[in-house]
């Protein structure tokens, strides 16, 4: 949300268009997640995971709050780039080319994502300290640092997914907490900590739940809790979770 | 016995608390330049927590800690690290997310002098050949091998050893002693902490006896046989 307002911001003052916004907002965004987890999030690790989670769901509703006192809920217009504009009949449906640029540009950086931590050096510090942070950082690593930046990144990255988002959505100061709750279902059904599940599920639960908007419309905003459900009965670490 | 000169290592006065529990009560000890030296004790004496304490991964402490007259207390384990020690854990600590080969690669190198990934494979032929493995699927053995071998490779010259031989086949203990006896050869220095003294007077140096926190004697190991009576009450065996 925050993503597609410095977007929508660097358009109406800077007049810095969709192309340098795809740039810009991760990093104006991802520095704030820096300064947010120097400043707050660090003091709650010694404790139980709850407080990160109060904390952070309080800050995005101070946030969302502050965005609505100022912009109200109805949505700012932000426009397609021209070099987007249009679609391709592809025979048995239409794609607009900016949802096709959307899926292809969202798996590049998923992809990307996957590699770099299942394929680098970095990536294998990054999954270590998830399993025992004292040891990697007893092995000479800035851990508390790591996680920073890391917490920095992944923050610019909903950004990007705020930037992309813009013009189909609007930029509204909901656009977010309207998707959190089927992120929250993505990550489970993928399995927690699987790159590769979240990627796939998010990417298969996409089609079903459009799918589900063609044939059966009612059923379209419960199928995903309904394939949760399913899925946990069955594999309780979800689809590619590892078996705790 | 290498005493002339400043100890590697110096720790005096030195007190840990998890929590509200005090378990270090001014544990003094030195180690030198190339010697092994154990920590021995009974469960609970305060031997993990001494190490935990000299490679900075407990939370509270204070005292005295000198690598080379470098005062360590206060510092991140991070930045001990990077002074050239290394710590191999008593429970392992091999990462599951890990296969065999990002394990013994994980940790970064701190100073030059390390040995060479074809030197560690000599050492423990059984890591070569499982390297594409999950860390966490090698045996218990080759697991323990895993965690020596990766600090090997990092150019630390004082390793911590916790408890290497636990609850492995005796022919397994044989080669980490052996492994023990030619890194001291190659130079490192050593701290081992031990519960089996008949393995630790095979490569060790001098002992230190743990008690509630404190080191309560010293033992070469010359004078091992001559001191068997005080060292099976010491450890209750
Ligand atoms: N994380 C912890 N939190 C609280 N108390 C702890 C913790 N770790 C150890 N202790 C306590 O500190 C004391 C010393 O433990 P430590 O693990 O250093 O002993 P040890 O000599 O290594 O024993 P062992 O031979 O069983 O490994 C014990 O009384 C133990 O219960
Ligand atoms: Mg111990």
């Amino acid at each position: 949300m925050m993503g597609a307002f410095v977007a929508w911001y660097l358009l109406q003052y800077l007049g810095l268009g969709y192309w340098p916004a795809l740039l810009v907002a991760p990093i104006v965004i991802g520095l704030f997640g820096v300064a947010l987890e120097r400043l707050l999030l660090k003091r709650l690790y010694g404790l139980d995971h709850l407080y990160g989670l109060l904390l952070t769901f309080g800050l995005a509703l101070i946030i969302q709050g502050l965005f609505r006192n100022r912009f109200g809920s109805s949505g700012l217009p932000y426009a397609i780039p021209s070099q987007l504009a249009g679609g391709h009949n592809l025979g048995f449906m239409f794609l607009p080319n900016y949802r096709g640029w959307v899926i292809v540009f969202s798996l590049a950086v998923c992809l990307g994502t996957w590699y770099v931590i299942e394929r680098t050096k970095l990536g294998s510090y990054l999954r270590a300290a998830t399993e025992n942070p004292a040891l990697v950082q007893a092995f000479g690593v800035n851990v508390p640092r790591m996680i920073t930046l890391t917490y920095g990144f992944g923050v610019a990255l909903a950004a990007l997914a705020g930037v992309l988002a813009a013009p189909i959505y609007q930029v509204n100061p909901l656009m977010g907490a309207d998707l959190i709750i089927v992120v929250f279902a993505v990550v489970v059904i993928g399995g927690m900590g699987s790159i590769m599940g979240s990627i796939v599920t998010g990417f298969l639960l996409g089609i079903v739940e459009g799918l589900t908007k063609v044939f059966y419309p009612e059923a379209s905003n419960t199928v995903i809790f309904v394939v949760m459900a399913l899925v946990l009965l069955v594999r309780p670490a979800g689809l590619f979770g590892r078996a705790p | 016995m290498p005493d002339a000169g400043l100890p590697l290592l110096a720790v005096r006065g030195l007190n840990t608390w998890y929590g509200e529990s005090h378990v270090l009560h001014g544990v003094d000890f030195d180690v030198h330049a190339g010697e092994v030296v154990t920590l021995l004790g009974r469960n609970g004496a305060g031997k993990t927590t001494t190490l935990k304490s000299i490679m900075g991964m407990v939370s509270r402490r204070a005292g005295s800690v000198r690598l080379e007259g470098i005062e360590l207390i206060g510092w991140p384990s991070n930045r001990i690290a990077r002074l050239g020690i290394a710590i191999c854990p008593e429970e392992r600590g091999i990462f599951a997310s890990l296969n065999v080969e990002e394990n013994l690669l994980l940790p970064p190198q701190v100073r030059p002098g390390g040995l060479g990934v074809s030197a560690i494979f000599d050492l423990f032929p059984n890591l070569g050949e499982r390297l594409r493995s999950q860390g966490t699927k090698l045996s218990g053995g080759e697991q323990q091998m895993l965690a020596i071998g990766r600090i090997l490779r990092t150019g630390a010259r004082l390793l911590l050893l916790d408890e290497p031989t636990e609850g492995l086949a005796p022919v397994i203990v044989q080669q980490i002693g052996a492994t023990i006896r030619r890194l001291k050869a190659e130079g490192f220095t050593i701290l081992l902490v031990e519960q089996n003294f008949r393995f630790a007077a095979t490569v060790a140096d001098r002992h230190y006896v743990m008690e509630h926190g404190r080191v309560v004697d010293v033992v070469a190991n010359e004078a091992l046989e001559a001191s068997m009576d005080r060292l099976h009450a010491y450890l209750g065996v």
